[in-house]
């Protein structure tokens, strides 16, 4: 590492997050602008009034440029989605864990001006306003969360297309898409007119960034008396006068193009996951070789480059989230997910030397953002996947890796060409999408063991007694385990209807009242249909709600179908009154639910054929229903930090779990419950569909002792090419002991820097809550 | 050899462990039969020596419950204040105890399988076997005391495609060993000693037969992986190392020896048993010592792994 990466990176993790006001100060002016204007040219205008007005934040040393805020950490808010109180800043300022300082100003420029003009005009205000009375009711007793109440639908990654064209080039397509507008034949013309009209008022906005930041590279130069900094910031100034304008032409320009790019989306809205320049290894291969052909680029300056480039990343935490949306998502991370590796279009290897580079970068830099990972096919070569483990075994989560011929089979099956197929990836934690052509929307988690636990009560919420549920009637009196499989299937249909039916609305929502036509100049293809990347505009338009707690829910129906129906060693009546008590006075009950009964992750086809059955279930309930946006929904497994909450929510199950303790873990085993050993996790995971999935997240959890030596690299080698020869989409380890663990949580100040894997992305250890840090010490840990 | 159907054939298995990694190439499933004609004083696998089934009591997993008690048929439970104590000598490893403990603190070492069974339960992972060039391997106990057994669950790993290794102490009958060696991939081949005193003093028996059967399977070309585990203070000694050395150089045909150092591991399970552990003062062998020995062994053969 040299000293400017260093020192940048030093400056990074020792800044403090902070609120910054200035876009909520520039939002607010610009929303009052009077007039006639459609949606999409509104949100232009406030798009160019940030990049005309914001201010400027060049870093000593660095070589890449450009923050989202006036300076690193600097947060900015979104009061047109959801606008803090004065309660939220406080609360924000004052936690324990993922606070943002707000200072005095910020509060009093939010009391004064923001909150007074937002309040009861936001898209949050409206969704809770639209949303029916069952919908609230199920997302107060955390059946599911919604990830479009505090932050707009994104969940995209970008292709190649940036570093083929230009600003200048993509505003000529939107002239040309103009000039073509049929408004004798086309209905829609005048809306597409719009649209169109909006996305070059962005193009401009997004070229005067980067000009701003070229003139202010020059008044910096005039100042530096170091003659070697004041050249560099005469090429920084040069870099930003040509792009994004024009397509990049060296390493340097491809990396700063792509980067205003990211700071275009995250500013124009607070799209989940970020954004994500998708297959980087891929993209920026033409110019690495080019400047090491022509003499222009050395290895090491293009490494310097790239962790410039990471350094930017880590500078922006994920927007400041509140309630629900906190909880389920508790973390600075902001889900952007450097991918390298897998195919080409064509279908060949993609592995280049760029590949090797980045994995160099990652193992240096250390850092939680960006996430990357490896997409690995079976033509990639074994060295890039010992590149990878190298890393890997080192224990901090990162790079993941993914299963590119899954994740091509899946993309396949949902119906993309296969060129789309290959270039496609995953982005966020773990899911499938086919890059700068896909709007793929999280819409929330689903709480799989919450709907046994009202369906176990006939409808009710034992929690609070409200009736939120079917009247699948009363299990006591089934008579056999189909007729409980039976009801638990129309429970979750049930549930299924209200998420979709609230997110066909949220859709609209979001459609009418907060178009992205920065991000819809980027996605294919918004330009060619002249239609919003939030209404439909890309090639490819999937919704997906993401189960949560698999092994829980398996392990539960498993108890009850091999005590109540199968042994018939207690009754379902007995069995509902002692989780009602959460086991207390029933300690051998617990203990005969932990101990005597088959679990899902040990390769025991008893429980796992009943994963197979809930998977089916929750499939059938999802899976095909129509989107607003010409697309469908389809399912996902993963749960970000969700499983905490939901098992905050759900009571004491009959796998033995007691009330409010975190749910199992993406699609793993229960907490201690697998007890074969990897191969028999690997083996009951890969019982499930991933093909008919977007993405299913597995973590396992190594001691160091397991990988050491080569010896350790080529059975984790080994572990992960068979977990994919048996269809799985993704596995990520921890290499940690749970004693490493418990002397972090004891000494916090020792373990600052101590990063592991939470669920599809790593975070520190001592930034994680007291529930979330004992759930990953409680899971199972192979030696 | 005799060929018995594989369905009518059974043995006494303790344990089928997965994802084994140091029992032979690549990842592996370690089926463990029960039964040792060895009495090691640093015996990791003490539950292994008998060859019926045994209680196994985790007093750490105790609910206190007084289920076993209620359960068993003979008597042998009683309670001791807060605990439920097992008389062993009453005890008849009946299992009702095992069946009756809610909280899984009462295990029965050992059950009978049939030769089908154990091959469904390797067969599972082939995958990670494929993989990985990995496979079965026998251990114990004495994977030998079943021969029988052992050759026909070796048979059906071959039938399947599987690599198989036995992890032996090579203390049988000649002719055992042959029936075997038709079927086994590879030995992991235990040498604990040289001298036959010291053999007989911390192992039970003498180690003829041993040195004997390692000349036998060398002469018949079977793979052979020699395994050293090291003892401090028992075997780790350089003249006992030098004549191991010397000795499996002079058979020619064997390239690898491993040292495996002595580790506690097993120590628990005496308490499970309600054994007393002999070797209470043995500590680990330092890094150093390993790397020495390890060296010297260097001497004598290609590889030296471990």
């Amino acid at each position: 590492m040299t000293d400017r990466i260093r020192k940048l990176r030093e400056q990074s993790l020792s800044a403090i997050p902070h609120l910054s006001p200035e876009r909520a100060i520039l939002v607010t002016e610009s929303s009052k602008a009077v007039g006639l204007l459609s949606a999409a040219m509104r949100r232009a205008l406030t798009f160019r009034t940030i990049m005309e007005r914001k201010a400027i934040c060049i870093n000593d040393g660095e070589l890449i440029v450009g923050e989202r805020g006036p300076a690193p950490k600097a947060t900015y808010t979104y009061p047109e989605l959801c606008c803090h109180s004065m309660e939220d800043l406080e609360l924000l300022h004052g936690r324990e864990k993922i606070s943002f300082q707000v200072d005095d100003e910020t509060c009093r420029i939010y009391r004064d001006t923001i909150v007074p003009y937002w309040t009861g005009r936001t898209i949050r205000d409206r969704i809770f306003v639209e949303m029916t009375e069952e919908w609230k009711a199920c997302y107060r007793a955390g059946i599911f969360t919604e990830f479009m109440e505090q932050r707009a639908p994104g969940h995209t990654a970008l292709d190649d297309k940036i570093y083929r064209k230009g600003m200048l080039d993509f505003k000529a397509d939107i002239q040309s898409r103009l000039g073509a507008l049929d408004y004798h034949n086309d209905p829609e013309a005048f809306e597409k007119k719009e649209e169109l009209d909006a996305m070059a008022v962005c193009a401009d906005a997004i070229v005067t960034l980067a000009h701003r930041h070229a003139d202010r590279a020059l008044e910096l130069a005039a100042q530096e008396p170091d003659a070697v900094r004041r050249a560099e910031l005469h090429e920084i100034a040069r870099a930003c006068r040509k792009v994004p304008a024009h397509a990049p032409e060296t390493f340097w320009e491809a990396l700063q193009a792509y980067w205003f790019i990211h700071l275009g989306v995250i500013t124009e809205l607070n799209p989940w996951d970020a954004f994500n320049p998708g297959r980087l290894d891929q993209h920026l291969h033409p110019f690495y070789a080019k400047g090491l052909a022509d003499g222009s680029l050395t290895r090491e300056a293009a490494k310097e480059l790239l962790e410039c480039f990471w350094i930017k990343f880590d500078n922006q935490p994920a927007p400041p989230k509140v309630g629900v949306t906190a909880a389920e998502s508790s973390t600075y991370t902001d889900f952007a997910n450097i991918n390298v590796g897998g195919l080409r279009p064509d279908g060949s290897d993609g592995v280049n030397d760029v590949t090797y580079l980045v994995l160099e970068v990652i193992d240096e830099m250390r850092l939680t953002q960006p996430s990357s990972n490896v997409q690995l096919s079976r033509k990639s070569p074994g060295q890039v996947l010992g590149a990878a483990c190298r890393i890997i075994r080192k224990g901090w989560g990162q790079p993941s890796i993914f299963n590119a011929d899954t994740i091509v089979e899946e993309l396949l099956r949902q119906g993309k060409t296969a060129e789309d197929a290959r270039s496609g990836g995953a982005s966020g934690c773990v899911e499938t999408g086919a890059f700068g052509k896909e709007s793929y929307i999280l819409t929330g988690y689903f709480n799989l063991p919450k709907v046994l636990e009202v369906t176990l009560h006939n409808g009710v919420d034992p929690r609070t007694g409200a009736r939120i549920g079917l009247t699948t009637g009363d299990p006591a009196v089934f008579s056999s385990f189909a007729e409980m499989m039976d009801a638990f299937r129309r429970q979750i249909e049930h549930f299924v209807d209200i998420k979709v039916r609230g997110n066909n609305v949220i859709e609209r929502l979001y459609a009418d009242y907060m178009p992205a036509p920065f991000l819809s100049i980027l996605i294919d293809d918004c330009i060619a249909k002249g239609k919003d990347y939030n209404n439909g505009g890309a090639r490819y338009n999937t919704n997906y709600v993401q189960g949560v707690g698999i092994g829980t829910i398996t392990d539960s129906l498993t108890a009850v179908r091999y005590h109540v129906f199968d042994h018939q060693t207690m009754t379902l009546a007995d069995l509902r009154e002692v989780l009602g008590a959460d086991f207390v006075g029933h300690e051998r009950i617990r203990q005969a639910l932990v101990n005597k009964t088959p679990k899902y992750g040990n390769d025991d086809d008893y429980a796992d054929e009943l994963m197979r059955e809930v998977f089916d279930s929750y499939y059938c309930a999802v899976d095909g229903r129509k989107n607003t946006k010409g697309g469908q929904y389809h399912i996902n497994f993963l749960p970000t930090t969700c499983h905490v909450y939901f098992g905050s929510m759900t009571g004491a199950t009959p796998d033995g779990r007691r009330s409010g303790t975190p749910l199992s873990e993406g699609i793993s085993p229960v907490q201690g419950a697998d007890r074969k050993g990897p191969t028999a996790v690997l083996r009951s995971a890969g019982k499930m569909d991933h093909v008919r999935t977007g993405g299913a997240l597995l973590n396992q959890k190594f001691t160091p002792q397991l990988l050491e030596g080569e010896k350790g690299i080529e059975n984790l080698a080994h572990l992960v090419r068979s977990y994919f020869a048996l269809g799985g989409h993704h596995i990520q380890f921890n290499v940690v002991t749970a004693g490493t663990l418990r002397k972090a949580q004891a000494h916090p100040e020792q373990y600052r820097g101590l990063i592991v894997r939470v669920a599809g992305y790593s975070d520190y250890f001592c930034d994680l809550s007291k529930t979330l840090q004992d759930e990953i010490i409680a899971r199972t840990e192979h030696q | 050899m005799l060929r018995v159907s594989p369905r009518r054939m059974t043995g006494i298995v303790f344990n089928i462990m997965r994802f084994t990694v140091n029992d032979g190439p690549g990842i592996r499933t370690t089926v463990f039969l029960k039964g040792c004609p060895l009495h090691c004083l640093w015996c990791h696998n003490p539950e292994a020596i008998s060859p019926q089934p045994e209680l196994f009591i985790r007093a750490d997993l105790c609910i206190r419950c007084g289920a076993c008690l209620e359960a068993c048929p003979h008597a042998a439970v009683r309670r001791e204040d807060d605990m439920f104590v097992t008389a062993r000598e009453v005890c008849r490893r009946c299992g009702c105890c095992v069946e009756a403990c809610w909280s899984g603190a009462r295990e029965l070492v050992g059950r009978e399988m049939t030769t089908e069974e154990v091959l469904e339960e390797v067969s599972r992972d082939t995958v990670f076997y494929d993989e990985s060039r990995g496979g079965v391997t026998f251990s114990g106990g004495e994977p030998l005391l079943q021969h029988e057994f052992l050759a026909s669950v070796l048979q059906g790993c071959r039938d399947r495609g599987i690599h198989t290794a036995v992890d032996t102490s090579g203390y049988a009958a000649p002719t055992v060993l042959d029936a075997v060696a038709e079927v086994a991939d590879l030995f992991l081949y235990d040498f604990k000693l040289f001298d036959e005193e010291r053999h007989r003093r911390f192992t039970g028996v003498s180690n003829r037969l041993i040195l004997e059967n390692l000349r036998r399977l060398t002469a018949r070309k079977s793979s052979v992986i020699v395994r050293v585990p090291l003892i401090p203070g028992i075997n780790d000694d350089d003249e006992n190392i030098r004549a191991i050395g010397e000795f499996v150089a002079s058979l020619g045909g064997i390239s690898e020896i491993d040292v495996l150092p002595y580790h506690e591991t097993g120590l628990a399970k005496y308490g499970r048993l309600g054994r007393v552990y002999a070797l209470r003062e043995v500590a680990r062998p330092s890094p150093t010592r390993v790397e020495e020995v390890a060296a010297l062994l260097c001497e004598y053969v290609a590889t030296v792994g471990g």
